[in-house]
C-alpha cells in the first residue's frame, strides 16, 4: 500500500527544500533540521504592525472590553453542538474580513463559546447559565438521555473512597467533567504534507491494524483510527468552509500559516481541554517565511504580518466553564503554548527569525496571556536573542522560560509543551493529564488517622493518629508515608479511570489524527502543597512543633518553639527533604499500574489553583493558617525566602528533573529598580539569572517584572486603559491581572510583597 | 579572622556592574538620618564568618554572575574591618572574584596604619561605589554626624591612584535636593579623572522600620520621596 503527493504537487510545494526521510514518511523534525537558518542577529530587521494589523487588534480589544463589561463571556451557544463543521465562515470583523491574513473562528463569531457537551452535559449547561444563556433542552436530552457523557461515565466508575478523595480535595482538579487536554496534534503535518497524504497514511495504518491478532487492545485502535479519518476528512470540509482546499501540502508562508492554523482549529472545535497547546511551531513557519523571503515573494512587513494574525486567533481562543473552573484556573487561560529557540540535537541552537516575531506581537499588538509564548532555554542560545527576550519580559512580563538543556535529553529535540511546562514529543507522544495531588492534606491526615479536619469525616485509612505531645520526627515521616503510598494508590486508579473513560467518550479524534498512530503515553501526576509539606517536617525536624487539639482530639493547629531552615534559602537541611519528597512521591507512583501502557511522571505545578487547594486544606505545621493559599508550584511558601532571590531558585534548581518530568513551575516578580538602574542593566541582568539558574539543572521560570504599587493600583482601578491588557505571570501561564478574582489578586499581591524589592 | 557581618543578599544588581553577591558588614560610625540599614550601625558582634566561608557562599551563585558579576561589601561600614576586607578580597582575587566595596569613606586618612592597610586593599579592588552623603562640610556633619574633608580626600587620593570609583548620591528633600549644591558636588566631581559613573538614588523610607524596631525616632518621618522631575534634574546637573 504505497501512499503518494502527486509529483507536480510534492514538486511545487516541497521546492528547495532539502532532506529525503521526511519525504518517505511523516517526519516534520527532520523537514525541520534539514531545512532552517539559524539567526544570530538582533531585532532590527522586526517590523511595525501594518494597518491591516491595527485594526483587526483595535477591533479585538472592543471586543474583549465588551466581553468583560458582560461579566467574562460576550456570548454563548445554545443551539448548536460544536464540530469541525458545524458553523459557516465567522471572522473578526464582518466588515473587515479582507483583512485577515489568517482565518478561522471557533464558532461563526468572534469570542462566542461553542457548547460543547461531550466532556459532561451538566457543565456544559451550567456554563452557559452563568452567563444567562439557556441551553435547548431538547440538546440537553440528547446529551443525558440518549448519549453518554465522558462525566457521566467517570461518575458511573467511580468507586465510593474514589468520590470520598474528590470531595475531600486530597485528590482535585481531575479532568472528569471537561476535556483532559494536553494533546498536542503536530498541527504543522496539515502544512507539509497536506490532508490526503495524511489521510492516506491513516489508511494504512487502519489496514494493518489487527490483521493478525484482533485484541481488545487493536478493536479499540481501529475505531480510534476510524475517527482519526474521519476527523482529517471533517477537517478539510472545514477549511472549505473558508475558502481553501487542504487537501495537498501548503505551496508558501501564507498557507503554510493557515494550513497549521486549520489543524489547530479543528482540535479547539472539537476540544475543550484545559490546556490547548498549539506547540512548536516557530521554527518550523520561519521554514516556509524565510523560503518565500528569498524567492522574494513575500516582504519582512507582511511575514510580521501573517505571525502577528496568527496571534490575534491565538488571543481568541475560548472555552465556556462553570464558575469552579475559574476558580481553579483563574483568569480564562487555554494555554495556547508555543515554543521557540532551544538547542538541535546536533549542537546548532535553533533560534530563526520567526522566534523573533512570535516576542515582537508582544510589541506590535502590546502584552497578552496567550499564545502561552515559551522560550526552551540555553546558555548556548545566540547572545542577540537571549538580550530580546529579556527585554520582552522587562518589558510585558508576558514569556516564560524552560531549560532545553534538561529537557532535550529526554524529549529529544521537538518536543512541545503541551500545557503550562510539560514537555512531550511532537507528533509522537501524547500525555494523560492527571491534575494534582494535596501532599499538605496528605501529611495533616497522617497525623489525625486519616480523618479530614475540615468536614471531620475519615477520607484516609484509619491509622493511629498522634497523641504525643510534641510532635516526632521520625513518628511523622512513618505515618507519613504510610498516608500517602495510600493516596498514591487511590489517586493513579482514580486518573486510569478517568483517561479510560475519557478516550471511550471524549476522544480527541482530530488530534490524533496529527500523531503517530503508535504513540508513546505518559501518565502525569502531580503535587500540590510541596513546599508546606517541606518546611512543615523541616519544622518537625529541626525546631519544637506542638500540636493544638480540638475537643474532639483532632490537630488542628500547631505551636512552632524555634527556628528552623525553610526551603527556599539555599539551605541544604531544608532542601534535602524538597529533594526526599518528590523522589518519594514518585516512587510510590511507579509502583501501579498506568493505563494504556503509559509510563508515569509527575510534576510540581499548580496554576492558579494554589489559592482554592490551600482554601480547602487545614493549618499545617510549618505556621501556615487553615485556609491559607499554598504557595504555587515548587516555589517556596511566602515569607520563607530570607536571601534573596538567588538562594531561592538555587534551592529550586536542586529538584531533580528526572523525577519530575513533568515539570517543576517556579514563578518570580522582581522590582524593575531591583534588577537595574537603567533598562539595558535589567535586561543584561535577567539573562544572566536565567543562564544561572538554567545551568544549574533547573527546569522552567516564570519571570515578572514590575512592582507591587503597580498590583495594587490595577486591583482598585482595573477600568485604567493601561491596565486593559496588563499581564502577569502565574503559576504556569499568563493572565491578565484584572481578569483574576480578587481573591487571587490579594493573593499575588500578599506574595509579591514578601518578595525581592 | 573572621569578619563581623550583618547578612548577605544572594541577588544584588545595583551594587556595582552585574549581578552581585552582597556583603553587608555590621557596624558604622556614622549616623546618616536618611539610613535605610539603621541595624548595620552597632559594632557589636552579629555573626562572625571566616573569608573562606563568605567565598563559599558566594560561590554558589557564580552560575549567575556571568563576566561583569562577583562580590560587593557593602555595610555598615566596611572600611571598618579593614584587615578583614583585605584577606576577604585577596582570597576573592586568588579565585578569580570581582571585587568591589561600597564605602562612604569615613573611615579613610592618610595616617597609619590606615592608610599602608588601605592601599593593600586597593591592591584587590576592582571598584569602589562612594556614596557621597553631602559636599558641604557643615550640610555633612548635619546629616551624619560626620565632617567630609576625609571622603572628599579618600577621593582625591583614589583618583591620584586611578582607580575606578562609582559615584552615588542620595537625593533628599530638604539635604542634597538643591540645584546649588548639587552643582558643587558636579565641579569636584570634574576635579577627578576616576569616575566611571555617577549614580542618583532618590530617597526611599523602605528602611524606616528598621528605626523603629530598634527603638529610634526616624528623623525623616516627613520627608518625601523625590519626584520625577526632581531626580531628573539632579541626573541632569550630576551626571553631566
Amino acid at each position: 500500500m504505497k501512499v503518494e503527493i502527486p509529483a507536480e504537487v510534492r514538486n511545487e510545494a516541497w521546492r528547495g527544500f532539502a532532506g529525503r526521510k521526511w519525504k518517505e514518511d511523516i517526519n516534520v523534525r527532520e523537514f525541520i533540521q534539514s531545512n532552517y537558518t539559524m539567526y544570530d542577529g538582533d531585532e532590527s530587521f522586526l517590523e511595525s504592525p501594518t494597518e491591516a494589523t491595527d485594526k483587526l487588534w483595535g477591533r479585538l480589544q472592543e471586543l474583549q472590553k465588551e466581553e468583560r463589561a458582560k461579566g467574562g463571556v460576550l456570548e454563548c451557544e445554545t443551539e448548536v453542538v460544536s464540530s469541525l463543521t458545524s458553523y459557516g465562515p465567522g471572522y473578526i470583523d464582518e466588515s473587515m474580513k479582507d483583512l485577515e491574513q489568517i482565518v478561522g473562528l471557533q464558532t461563526d463569531k468572534p469570542l462566542k463559546r461553542a457548547f460543547m457537551p461531550y466532556g459532561g452535559i451538566k457543565m456544559a449547561t451550567q456554563a452557559a447559565s452563568t452567563y444567562g444563556y439557556q441551553v435547548n433542552p431538547d440538546l440537553v436530552k440528547i446529551f443525558t438521555d440518549y448519549h453518554k457523557t465522558h462525566n457521566q461515565a467517570v461518575f458511573d466508575a467511580y468507586t465510593p473512597a474514589m468520590k470520598r478523595a474528590r470531595h475531600s480535595h486530597i485528590i482535585t482538579g481531575l479532568p472528569d467533567t471537561y476535556g483532559r487536554g494536553r494533546i498536542v496534534g503536530d498541527y504543522r503535518r496539515v502544512a507539509l504534507y497536506g490532508l490526503d497524504y495524511l489521510i492516506g497514511m491513516k489508511e494504512k495504518d487502519l489496514f494493518y491494524c489487527g490483521g493478525i491478532n484482533m485484541s481488545e487492545e487493536h478493536i479499540r485502535l481501529r475505531e480510534e483510527i476510524a475517527e482519526q479519518i474521519r476527523a482529517l476528512k471533517g477537517m478539510k470540509e472545514m477549511a472549505a468552509i473558508y475558502g481553501f482546499d487542504i487537501s495537498h501540502p501548503a505551496k508558501n508562508a501564507k498557507e503554510a500559516v493557515q494550513w497549521l492554523y486549520f489543524g489547530y482549529l479543528a482540535a479547539i472545535k472539537t476540544q475543550n481541554g484545559a490546556a490547548m497547546s498549539v506547540g512548536r511551531i516557530s521554527t518550523f513557519l520561519d521554514i516556509y517565511i524565510q523560503r518565500d523571503l528569498e524567492e522574494g515573494t513575500l516582504t519582512e512587513k507582511q511575514a510580521q504580518e501573517l505571525i502577528d494574525h496568527l496571534v490575534l486567533k491565538f488571543r481568541m481562543v475560548k472555552f465556556a466553564r462553570i464558575p469552579s473552573y475559574n476558580e481553579l484556573f483563574s483568569g480564562d487561560p487555554v494555554w495556547v503554548t508555543l515554543e521557540m529557540a532551544g538547542i538541535g540535537m546536533d549542537g546548532r541552537h535553533m533560534v530563526t527569525k520567526n522566534d523573533f516575531r512570535f516576542l515582537h506581537t508582544l510589541e506590535n499588538m502590546g502584552p497578552a496571556p496567550e499564545p502561552n509564548l515559551t522560550v526552551l532555554w540555553s546558555s548556548r542560545l545566540p547572545e542577540a536573542f537571549k538580550k530580546y527576550a529579556a527585554k520582552i519580559s522587562v518589558d510585558t512580563s508576558s514569556i516564560q522560560y524552560e531549560n532545553d538543556c534538561v529537557m532535550r535529553p529526554v524529549w529529544g529535540d521537538d518536543y512541545s509543551i503541551c500545557c503550562c511546562v510539560s514537555a512531550t514529543q511532537t507528533g509522537k507522544e501524547i500525555q494523560f493529564f492527571g491534575a494534582r495531588a494535596n501532599l499538605a492534606k496528605c501529611l495533616i491526615y497522617a497525623l489525625n488517622g486519616g480523618v479530614d479536619v475540615k468536614t471531620r469525616e475519615q477520607v484516609g485509612p484509619e491509622i493511629a493518629p498522634i497523641t504525643s505531645e510534641y510532635l516526632d520526627y521520625d513518628e511523622v515521616m512513618h505515618k507519613f508515608n504510610a498516608m500517602m503510598s495510600w493516596l498514591v494508590e487511590l489517586y493513579v486508579n482514580t486518573l486510569n479511570l478517568i483517561h479510560y473513560m475519557h478516550d471511550k467518550y471524549y476522544y480527541e479524534a482530530a488530534e490524533m489524527a496529527l500523531i503517530d498512530t503508535y504513540t508513546r503515553r505518559t501518565f502525569a501526576t502531580g503535587i500540590a502543597g510541596f513546599s508546606h509539606v517541606v518546611d512543615s517536617l523541616s519544622a518537625i525536624k529541626y525546631a519544637k512543633v506542638k500540636p493544638i487539639r480540638d475537643e474532639g482530639g483532632l490537630i488542628v493547629d500547631y505551636e512552632i518553639e524555634g527556628d528552623f531552615p525553610r526551603y527556599g534559602n539555599d539551605d541544604e537541611r531544608a532542601d534535602e527533604i524538597a529533594i526526599w519528597l518528590l523522589k518519594a512521591f514518585m516512587k510510590k507512583v511507579r509502583e501501579h499500574h498506568t493505563y494504556r501502557h503509559s509510563e508515569p511522571t509527575t510534576s510540581i505545578l499548580t496554576i492558579t489553583s494554589n489559592v482554592v487547594y490551600g482554601k480547602a486544606t487545614g493549618a499545617t505545621p510549618d505556621g501556615r493558617k487553615a485556609g491559607a493559599p499554598f504557595a504555587p508550584g515548587a516555589n517556596p511558601a511566602y515569607g520563607a525566602e530570607k536571601n534573596g532571590l538567588l538562594a531561592s531558585l538555587n534551592s529550586v534548581a536542586k529538584l531533580p528533573y528526572e523525577f519530575a518530568l513533568d515539570g517543576i513551575s517556579n514563578t518570580q516578580t522582581i522590582s524593575p529598580n531591583a534588577l537595574g538602574h537603567s533598562e539595558q542593566e535589567r535586561v543584561d541582568n535577567l539573562w544572566h539569572i536565567l543562564d544561572g539558574y538554567f545551568d544549574q539543572g533547573a527546569h522552567h521560570l516564570n519571570v515578572n517584572v514590575f512592582g507591587v504599587d503597580k498590583l495594587k493600583d490595577c486591583m482598585e482601578h482595573p477600568e485604567k486603559p493601561e491596565y486593559a491588557n496588563f499581564t502577569i505571570r502565574v503559576s504556569g501561564y499568563a493572565v491578565k491581572f484584572i481578569d483574576l478574582t480578587r481573591e487571587q489578586q490579594l493573593d499575588v499581591i500578599a506574595r509579591n510583597e514578601h518578595t525581592f524589592l | 579572622m573572621k569578619g563581623n557581618i550583618h547578612s548577605v543578599e544572594t541577588f544584588g544588581s545595583v551594587d556595582g556592574p552585574g549581578v552581585r553577591f552582597l556583603i553587608f558588614m555590621q557596624g558604622c560610625a556614622m549616623r546618616c538620618r536618611y539610613c535605610h540599614n539603621a541595624d548595620t550601625w552597632s559594632r557589636e558582634t552579629n555573626q562572625l564568618m571566616t573569608a573562606d566561608e563568605l567565598l563559599d557562599r558566594a560561590e554558589r551563585y557564580r552560575s549567575y554572575w556571568g563576566s561583569d558579576g562577583g562580590i560587593t561589601v557593602s555595610g555598615g561600614e566596611p572600611l571598618l574591618q579593614l584587615d578583614f576586607l583585605v584577606e576577604l578580597f585577596r582570597k576573592a582575587k586568588q579565585r578569580g572574584i570581582s571585587t568591589c566595596v561600597d564605602t562612604c569613606g569615613q573611615p579613610f586618612s592618610r595616617e597609619e596604619p590606615f592608610f599602608s592597610r588601605f592601599n593593600a586593599l586597593m591592591q584587590v579592588t576592582d571598584l569602589l561605589l562612594v556614596d557621597i552623603k553631602h559636599i558641604d562640610e557643615n550640610e555633612h556633619r548635619r546629616l551624619t554626624g560626620h565632617g567630609n574633608r576625609n571622603i572628599l580626600d579618600m577621593l582625591r587620593y583614589l583618583s591620584e591612584q586611578n582607580k575606578p570609583v562609582w559615584i552615588r548620591h542620595v537625593l533628599v528633600e530638604g539635604f542634597t535636593d538643591n540645584d546649588e549644591y548639587l552643582r558643587q558636588t558636579r565641579a569636584f566631581l570634574d576635579t577627578l579623572r576616576n569616575v566611571q559613573r555617577v549614580e542618583v538614588l532618590p530617597y526611599h523610607s523602605l528602611g524606616a522600620y528598621k528605626w523603629k524596631e530598634l527603638g529610634l525616632a526616624y528623623p525623616l518621618e516627613n520627608t518625601v520621596p523625590p519626584s520625577p522631575e526632581r531626580i531628573q534634574n539632579a541626573e541632569k546637573i550630576l551626571c553631566g
